[in-house]
């Protein structure tokens, strides 16, 4: 009887404490005690918890990394397919942009038939300046047509075949061009060089020559159309003593990186030979 | 079997010399890719067909070049006979023989084709086309001349193997 008693005493002093912890709980005044009380529990939770996933990375990681190396090389192999892609689309842009310009050029001087042609060469040699380009006899190109581009004049045929043909530009030595100045209406030969220098000469001693005028195709000769722009007179060499004026010119198309040309097909040079002498004949 | 490989290879460089080579200028000269090809081919001990190369590389060149027909082909083969007769008298010294050669067979080709437009009436300074063009133009040939050699003297042990001497 009375252990039975003291059990019962027992328990019930037990469930007063429970229900006071509880309530002391719900009423938050536990939290500074339980605060103590975890915070042990909480770092050795942690310390447990990293080393378990420092394991479990260790025991993981040549998966992840063969992963990795897989997703690195399939993005690396991407980036150069764009990157290859982006080289291939900024090209066609510049070949759009020098076109354009072409097809202006064609539309400001609608008298004229063209024929774009790509420069696909240049001579062996580097004693003559000649080009290479991928239109021929097949394209409607005889030899003697002018070449230009939207800058200005690049030269004339010189020789064709049915698929290609070789344009003399106006650099090479044996290139000669009659020219006109603007707004001077001074008249000369522009003349070619092993450099690749322009210069006129012939120039009358009486013409009013400056830097800074225009160079044009006077259309004398028959060789090139008239009023086709060359480039500026950049220097003047005049000596009292000499029957001609020279200059140098500085030309408005880049020879060093023609890519695109047109060639004037409506225009025939005319050979004006039978109208000189021979000598001995009557 | 060299002389039929002589049109694919000698196409492939005037291809190369057209589009590539001939840009790139020192001055104003630049490498002439057949010129030491031929030259190269020419001194390997086992070749016979270096006539027959030389010719082919002179239509082949004189036909794209506004050069006179002809003169390149004069030009090249008097570069060949300089490689053959070199090769028998520097036999001991292939790659000095080789640096000889290319030095002189480029003069001698530049040289010839002065002279010929010259003779057209091309106004042409002499002494201007030396030091602008045949200078530079010998100075990138010799910086060709070893590895063509190299190339060539591959290509002449492939088609003309030595039998081993036990």
């Amino acid at each position: 009887m009375r252990s039975s008693s003291f059990f019962s005493l027992q328990s019930l002093v037990l469930a007063l404490i429970i229900i006071g912890l509880i309530a002391l709980a719900l009423g938050g005044y536990l939290a500074p005690a339980s605060r103590v009380l975890f915070k042990p529990l909480i770092s050795a939770q942690t310390w447990l918890a990293l080393r378990y996933q420092t394991i479990q990375n260790y025991l993981s990681s040549p998966q992840d990394v063969a992963r990795l190396r897989q997703r690195n090389q399939e993005l690396e192999a991407e980036v150069s397919r764009l990157q290859s892609e982006i080289i291939d689309l900024q090209q066609q842009l510049a070949e759009t942009r020098v076109l354009s310009a072409l097809v202006d050029f064609a539309r400001a001087h609608p008298e004229n038939r063209y024929v774009a042609a790509s420069v696909i060469g240049r001579d062996p040699s580097p004693f003559v300046k000649y080009v290479i380009i991928n239109r021929g006899s097949d394209d409607g190109l005889r030899r003697g047509m002018p070449v230009v581009t939207a800058q200005g004049l690049v030269g004339r045929v010189a020789a064709v075949t049915a698929g290609a043909a070789r344009v003399q530009l106006i650099t090479d030595p044996d290139s000669s061009v009659n020219i006109r100045l603007e707004p001077t209406a001074a008249e000369g030969i522009l003349v070619g060089s092993l450099t690749g220098k322009l210069s006129l000469d012939m120039i009358p001693q009486e013409a009013s020559v400056q830097t800074g005028n225009l160079v044009l195709t006077s259309g004398l000769g028959g060789n090139y159309p008239a009023n086709i722009l060359i480039g500026q007179v950049a220097n003047v060499h005049r000596e009292e003593t000499d029957l001609f004026q020279t200059a140098d010119v500085q030309p408005t198309v880049d020879f060093s990186r023609l890519e695109i040309v047109l060639i004037i097909v409506n225009f025939r040079p005319v050979d004006i030979s039978p109208l000189f002498p021979t000598p001995g004949a009557p | 079997m060299a002389f039929f490989l002589a049109f694919p290879i000698l196409s492939g460089l005037i291809i190369l010399q057209t589009a590539l080579v001939s840009h790139m200028r020192l001055l104003q000269g630049a490498a002439d890719l057949i010129l030491v090809a031929l030259i190269a081919w020419a001194i390997q001990k086992p070749v016979r067909t270096a006539w027959s190369w030389g010719i082919l590389a002179g239509l082949l060149v004189g036909y794209v070049s506004a050069i006179p027909f002809g003169v390149i082909l004069v030009g090249y083969l008097l570069a060949v006979a300089l490689a053959v007769m070199l090769r028998q008298r520097v036999w001991q010294l292939p790659i000095l023989a080789m640096l000889i050669a290319t030095f002189f067979g480029t003069l001698l080709v530049h040289l010839v084709e002065i002279l010929a437009l010259r003779l057209v009436d091309t106004p042409l300074p002499f002494w201007e086309a030396i030091n602008l063009v045949t200078l530079p133009s010998i100075l990138l040939n010799l910086v060709l001349a070893l590895p063509m050699y190299a190339l060539f003297n591959d290509l002449a042990n492939w088609l003309y193997p030595q039998p081993l001497e036990m």
